[in-house]
């Protein structure tokens, strides 16, 4: 399913956040969404899993407006991983995964063959079948980022939203969650904080600075030492990497006659 | 994480790998105890009926509650004790049910809209609310025109009031933010005990200022038909609307973004969840003061036993906290007898050892991991 995003426009307290943004995710492909902090990526990407209502401009799933589908409709199409660890309740594992379900349950329904089955069938495709009966705060980084897709996959949707996804995993783990995203099928449109993960695991990169997007293509075309210099404020080096051949970078901070700006 | 994994036995063998983790934590059958906790308070709702300073035997007791559900007929001399057991002690035990499945199921839901371990049915000010207008009545003979329901009423329009002014102070653009409602809920709270407190120092009377007082740790002393309905009518409405919120509730515990990205609206769940609550709150407490501690308690002690998932929470909770009350009602009309003791004293007595042992026979954080 593709996802378009057409002049998002958020506004909060008259601080413009996100500045008509225009994003396009084709049906199947991993788009990533790169930019320094504070630059509106997780206020964009809460818009499209509805967390935040947008002030102007539209996000359409498959052709369709998705703010004239009921959350629940939109939450069947559309799953994300939020960069919100809340950690205050001890459920256990395949609790957490059942959640997934909600959008695709009645409020009084009990839950079906199907639900365990989609349950069960995410778990193991993520690996973490054996961890079924843990609690959800006795697992590593990792292993909560792996069942927390597992959720999003019992969702069954078309699109799948992550938020630094990486966050605070060490490099395995990094390279396995982004595996797990890749290995989905699903259209996924995730923020990245690594240049270079972004620029391997990507087909397709939007770079976003103060709200606008200001570059967007294939990594190759888009991570430019001229480009990084002016969003990120480094000094970067392009080589390509010795197995895919994918650009990579190695940074060093600007010179300092040589502002940012 | 402070977990006592390392006093729990090895795992078994077919649950996972030695050293991959701490085992998984065992749950009870819900179903099983389900049952036994319906038993359970079916026989406490009998024994509460059944104990008391006057030596009825049981026999007694049993053909008098047959004879007041069923209509029957009785001797003459036996119209005293009969009125003792059906007029003061049954509706007595079916309040103390009833405010201790309303308290239990609060602090559940309280628990997860404001996703806070440590939160009880007063934390949003609502109880200390109620408690201002109930000591109007009691210090002051407020609304006297009410006559026998002044209380309940004075104590329930206060703490509707009470709803409403931290419901406009903790409101945002953002909606009610779970750390603002807290925040609010227990800056109210203050303000009102200030209040309350004002006024008990200012009454002259001694008796009004020792009932007052009464009121505020919670007695069921005041028990009688008149006072159930509302406060039963209130309860099962708000555990209805809970029990249907139950996936609802799981997806808010998880965060408001993870609750928007399973098509749940964060916001409009948290708004309803602040009526029911308050609402409920407002109808227990009119009829019972403020009892402590089974509200905070009871929510963790039935996820000890059936884990965090709201739809086996809020068939546990209510029941256990039911169960729990009649008995503290009981041991407190008893204990000190002819002497009666606050309900909110021994909620703590018997609550705090039992959650003690809970607590260490399994691995359980509250939250905070």
């Amino acid at each position: 399913m593709r996802v378009d995003i057409d002049a998002l426009t958020v506004e909060v307290a008259g601080a413009r956040l996100v500045r008509e943004v225009t994003l396009r995710a084709g049906s199947g492909q991993v788009v990533g969404l790169v930019g320094p902090n504070g630059s509106g990526k997780s206020t964009l990407l809460r818009c499209v899993y509805r967390a935040l209502r947008p002030s102007a401009g539209t996000v359409r799933l498959g052709g369709e407006d998705l703010h004239s589908l009921s959350a629940r409709e939109g939450a069947r199409r559309l799953a994300a991983l939020p960069q919100e660890v809340v950690a205050e309740f001890d459920f256990t594992v395949h609790e957490v995964v059942a959640m997934g379900r909600l959008p695709h349950q009645r409020s009084v329904a009990r839950t079906t063959d199907e639900d365990r089955k989609a349950c069960e069938a995410a778990l193991v495709r993520v690996g973490s079948g054996h961890l079924s009966d843990r609690g959800f705060l006795t697992l590593s980084g990792g292993e909560k980022q792996r069942v927390l897709i597992a959720r999003a996959l019992a969702q069954q949707p078309s699109v799948l939203v992550l938020d630094e996804p990486t966050n605070h995993l060490d490099i395995a783990q990094q390279l396995e969650v982004l595996a797990l995203v890749r290995g989905s099928g699903l259209t996924v449109l995730t923020a990245l904080h690594d240049l270079n993960l972004a620029a391997l695991h990507c087909d397709l990169l939007y770079v976003i600075d103060s709200g606008r997007i200001v570059a967007s293509g294939a990594p190759h075309d888009v991570l430019t030492p001229e480009l990084l210099a002016e969003v990120f404020g480094v000094r970067a080096h392009r080589v390509p990497h010795p197995e895919s051949g994918a650009v990579q970078l190695l940074f060093d901070r600007l010179p300092p006659t040589q502002p940012a700006s | 994480m402070a977990t006592p994994l390392e006093l729990e036995p090895a795992a078994p063998p077919h649950t996972a790998p030695a050293g991959v983790g701490p085992a998984p934590p065992k749950r009870v059958s819900l179903p099983l105890l389900f049952v036994t906790l319906c038993a359970a308070l079916v026989l406490s709702i009998v024994c509460g009926a059944g104990m008391g300073a006057s030596g009825l035997s049981w026999g007694q007791v049993l053909r008098f509650l047959w004879a007041g559900l069923t209509g029957g007929s009785l001797a003459h001399d036996e119209v005293s004790a009969y009125t003792i057991v059906w007029e003061l002690r049954f509706p007595r035990a079916v309040l103390a049910a009833v405010v201790g499945a309303g308290l239990s199921a609060i602090g559940v839901a309280v628990q997860a809209m404001v996703r806070n371990a440590l939160a009880d049915p007063f934390v949003l000010g609502i109880s200390s609310g109620a408690a201002v207008g109930a000591n109007a009545v009691l210090l002051f003979g407020a609304f006297g025109a009410l006559g026998l329901w002044a209380l309940s009423t004075a104590a329930f329009l206060s703490a509707l009031l009470a709803m409403a002014l931290v419901y406009a102070i903790a409101r945002t653009a953002d909606g009610l933010t779970p750390l603002r409602l807290v925040l609010t809920g227990t800056a109210m709270y203050y303000g009102f005990s200030a209040v309350t407190t004002f006024m008990v120092f200012a009454a002259e009377r001694g008796e009004a200022a020792r009932s007052a007082m009464m009121w505020l740790l919670g007695s069921l002393g005041g028990a009688s038909w008149a006072s159930v309905p509302i406060a039963a009518g209130a309860v099962l409405v708000g555990l209805a609307h809970l029990t249907v919120s139950a996936r609802r509730l799981n997806a808010l515990a998880m965060g408001d973004e993870t609750a928007a990205a399973l098509g749940v609206d964060a916001g409009r769940l948290r708004k309803e969840l602040f009526l029911v609550c308050a609402a409920v709150t407002g109808a227990v407490v009119a009829v019972s003061g403020a009892i402590g501690f089974v509200g905070l308690m009871v929510p963790h002690a039935a996820r000890m036993l059936v884990g965090a998932d709201h739809r086996r929470l809020l068939a546990v909770a209510p029941l256990a906290g039911a169960v729990l009350l009649i008995w503290v009602d009981i041991l407190s009309r008893v204990v000190l007898a002819p002497v009666e003791l606050p309900v909110g004293v021994l909620t703590a007595v018997i609550g705090v050892p039992c959650f003690v042992l809970l607590m260490r026979r399994r691995s359980y954080t509250f939250g905070g991991a």
